[in-house]
């Protein structure tokens, strides 16, 4: 168990620093001066025509979502197979290589079926 | 108390509290981020028992690739206009009474004592022999491989089973990923005939021009 | 392993890869040369052809090897690959006008086709319970997505909607399961289970596994009370992915059904076989009893495909030789009924939904005799009536209940078969005597074969079952003798 306690003391130092600069530190420093203008979520200085939720993303997201765990996954595997790369030898590089191989074939065919263009 | 135990109560109560609150925030935003606590929750869950692997893969899969997804379908559908119902369905009280009960079986049921060997699978998951190339014990200045046996090598001991023992498993997991990603392609994507793809030229401008249609119409 | 081993994936291979080609030959500018169902039904072709090949090169490969025991290339998984090779082919030849209609894009079509029989095969051979999920997430991955594959009928996308979630939560339930199963036996693999097992007395936690199990896997053969999905799914899906859900998918999960309980649960018979008795009990009452009033053919079949469900549970449930020959007599003949239905059903119909109530079938008889009798042959198979395959399949069921003690199952069975007469009789009724003007034929040479071939197996099948039944018997052997020993040890 002793080894984790590390990454609890990383954990509670990276969790501190949202809440101090956020919560603590800035709301002390900071003048606070508020109007209506600077309250709105900015919009690269245009007025804010209409909330965020206002208008359905398009699926298009969603299909490059998807990929993205597909190859996401994709990445869990590689983990522990990088890690015994040396023990696993040629057969554990073949045996990735056909993994990977299936994921390309559908690379491939996302790209030619225009998935990944943006029009 | 010890300090593990301690730390499992901790993050065992915000575990239990987050997922309560998904179920009942209104905003689904919210719901989505109780989500993603829960599931970091879990994975510390994981690392205390010792499955590194797993709880890894909780926090890179789900947390990272999962609650993307469900930020992306809360934006797909017009949160701002859903009915305003209640948080509890109408059925709420049977729901809730099979719940329990299911609740109560696991706990007569899934309980220490009625497991194989669990101290051999403990080993056997975090462990591995390993060669080393070291300095050899006899003759010093002469370097040989020596067996070790390494402890705390969770990640090591999954890729030595997935890689050899599971090699069916594995490669046909790709191809299960391999159809995910067409479902998504072939759902999401809008259909083009056969005569449409030859003149997707074509296609794509009408399509452009509806667009724009759809925004002209909007701004007004 | 050693790469020997490859030898037994071969089939599989060949297939993955074929289905990977469909997938892309389109982009490839490969579109204009070939037709896509013609390369599917070569792609089967092949993959037949070495599995046969395969299986005669390496003749009886046990339970135990292959793949760290993965992966079984036995009798029992043949009779099964080539059952599925044969649905996928049939399905083939049925969704050609389908897919002629619309405008969906055929050859992902035909690849997810590829994708859903590679599960199958993976189903059909894996000895070890990850195989056996792996196989089965890959199966039905493909066929949420096809049930879905009419994109713009609101009916297809809530079919695989509602397909999809509860599918998914039969998963989780049957995973948990297979974990509280490895957590008590340490092992995944069938054989090492039933070892484990031989030591083990009683425990509670192995009987939530099992129950866990058998739950996710009675959601897979639509038995109830985990049946709710059926009717709206294969009424949503495309009719010729219904044909494929209610004979492929669900001889696979038979399949599976079957392996799992005979090889490494038949220590622990006394424990699960009262569950799975009351189950095959209600699936009988709830599919014959909720048939008698639909209205839609496919919704009819639905409900007749979960009392067929119960019937081959009883095979399960008798746990000896008949049992099990029994479930693969009726899985075989079922296929060719089902299907032969399907083609029918496919002929009726001019676009989209029509043509699929029970009223549509009126006044077949005058306007095509041949397909109204070959709807008659494929009915009374269904009700088990003597001539026809049918009643070799449910004989053995039913002879299997008695044998082990379920008589009271197999009178449920009885009865139950006996009001399935009721509504299959209504549609014989309607094409026979009712006078109606719509019932018109409008068949392709594809859909007109696929009816002719399976009314012929049917009536061939039922006349004369020996072949069929030497060949069952020694597919069934090797799975059985294991159960038996391992049953003797326990006891």
């Amino acid at each position: 168990m002793a080894n984790y306690s590390v990454l609890l003391v990383a954990a509670l130092i990276v969790l501190s620093v949202p809440v101090l600069t956020l919560f603590i530190i800035t709301p002390l420093i900071r003048a606070s001066r508020a109007n209506k203008v600077k309250l709105e979520p900015y919009e690269c200085g245009v007025p804010a025509s209409s909330l965020a939720f206002d208008h359905r993303f398009s699926v298009r997201y969603f299909l490059i979502a998807v990929l993205f765990i597909v190859f996401d996954v994709e990445t869990v595997f590689l983990f522990p197979w990088a890690i015994r790369f040396k023990q696993l030898g040629l057969f554990g590089a073949v045996e990735m290589a056909v993994f990977l191989a299936i994921l390309l074939i559908g690379y491939f065919y996302a790209w030619k079926r225009k998935v990944l263009s943006w029009v | 108390m010890t300090p593990a135990f301690a730390v499992f109560l901790i993050v065992g109560t915000i575990a239990v509290a987050s997922s309560i609150l998904v179920i009942s925030m209104r905003n689904p935003v919210h719901s989505a981020l109780f989500l993603l606590l829960t599931f970091l929750c879990v994975a510390v869950l994981f690392v205390m028992k010792g499955a590194e692997f797993v709880g890894a893969v909780q926090v890179l899969v789900y947390a990272g690739g999962i609650m993307v997804l469900f930020l992306f379908v809360v934006m797909l559908i017009n949160v701002r206009h859903l009915p305003d119902e209640k948080v509890l369905s109408n059925f709420w009280k049977g729901g809730f009474a099979v719940g329990l009960g299911v609740f109560i079986l696991f706990v007569a049921v899934v309980r220490p004592g009625v497991y194989h060997d669990e101290q051999l699978d403990k080993s056997r998951l975090t462990s591995v022999k390993e060669r080393i190339w070291t300095e050899s014990h006899k003759n010093p200045g002469t370097y040989t491989y020596r067996r070790v046996h390494r402890t705390n090598a969770n990640s090591e001991a999954v890729g030595m089973a997935l890689y050899t023992d599971y090699l069916v498993p594995f490669e046909v997991a790709s191809l299960f990923l391999l159809v995910a990603m067409i479902g998504a392609i072939v759902i999401g994507k809008r259909e083009l005939s056969a005569t449409e793809e030859e003149t997707a030229q074509q296609f794509i401008l009408e399509r452009v021009e509806t667009e724009k249609e759809v925004k002209e119409a909007m701004s007004a | 392993m050693s790469l020997n081993d490859l030898i037994f994936l071969l089939p599989e291979i060949i297939l993955a890869t074929g289905a990977s080609l469909l997938l892309i030959a389109p982009v490839t500018g490969l579109r204009d040369s070939i037709s896509a169902k013609w390369a599917m039904i070569a792609l089967l072709i092949i993959t037949a052809g070495s599995l046969l090949a395969c299986s005669w090169a390496v003749p009886g490969m046990e339970q135990t090897a292959g793949f760290a025991r993965m992966f079984a290339l036995d009798a029992f998984s043949i009779f099964f690959k080539l059952l599925f090779l044969f649905v996928v082919a049939i399905v083939v030849l049925l969704s050609d006008d389908f897919l002629r209609e619309s405008r969906y894009s055929t050859w992902e079509y035909y690849s997810l086709l590829g994708f859903a029989l590679c599960g199958m095969m993976f189903m059909a051979s894996g000895v070890h319970l990850a195989t056996i999920y792996i196989g089965l997430e890959l199966l039905s991955l493909s066929s949420y997505i096809l049930a879905g594959y009419y994109k713009n009928e609101q009916k297809s996308t809530e079919a695989a909607m509602k397909y999809f979630v509860l599918g998914a939560v039969s998963s989780a339930i049957l995973l948990y399961g297979i974990s509280l199963i490895y957590g008590v036996c340490g092992t995944l693999n069938l054989l090492d289970i039933a070892r484990a097992l031989s030591t083990v007395v009683s425990n509670d936690a192995l009987m939530f596994g099992v129950i866990l199990l058998a739950c996710g896997l009675c959601f897979k053969i639509a038995a109830a009370p985990f049946h709710v999905w059926t009717p709206d799914v294969y009424e949503g899906a495309p009719t010729p992915i219904t044909a494929f859900l209610s004979t492929g998918s669900k001889a696979a999960a038979f399949a599976i059904f079957v392996r799992i309980f005979y090889v490494a649960l038949p220590g622990f018979h006394l424990d699960w076989s009262m569950v799975l008795a009351t189950v095959a009990a209600l699936s009988m009452i709830v599919g014959n009893l909720a048939a008698i009033t639909q209205e839609s053919v496919k919704r009819l079949l639905a409900y007749s495909s979960i009392a067929h469900a119960g019937y081959v549970l009883m095979g399960i449930v008798a746990m000896n030789v008949m049992g099990l020959r029994g479930v693969l007599v009726y899985s075989f003949v079922y296929v060719f009924a089902n299907l032969g239905i399907w083609s029918i059903v496919l002929m009726m119909k001019r676009h989209e939904y029509a043509g699929e109530k029970v009223s549509d079938f009126e006044g077949l008889h005058s306007r095509s005799p041949f397909w109204a009798f070959s709807m008659f042959v494929f009915l009374l198979s269904l009700g088990g009536i003597p001539p026809t395959a049918g009643f070799i399949g449910k004989y053995f069921l039913f002879y299997a209940a008695v044998q082990a003690g379920f008589g009271w199952l197999a009178i449920i069975a009885v009865l139950m078969s006996a009001v399935s007469m009721f509504y299959y009789l209504r549609i014989v009724v309607a094409m026979y005597l009712r006078d109606g003007k719509e019932a018109d034929v409008t068949a392709s040479g594809a859909l007109k074969f696929v009816a002719a071939v399976c009314v012929v197996a049917t009536i061939v099948f039922g006349v004369v079952p020996n072949d069929l039944i030497d060949q069952v018997s020694s597919s069934a052997k090797g799975l059985h003798n294991k159960g038996a020993v391992t049953r003797n040890a326990t006891r």
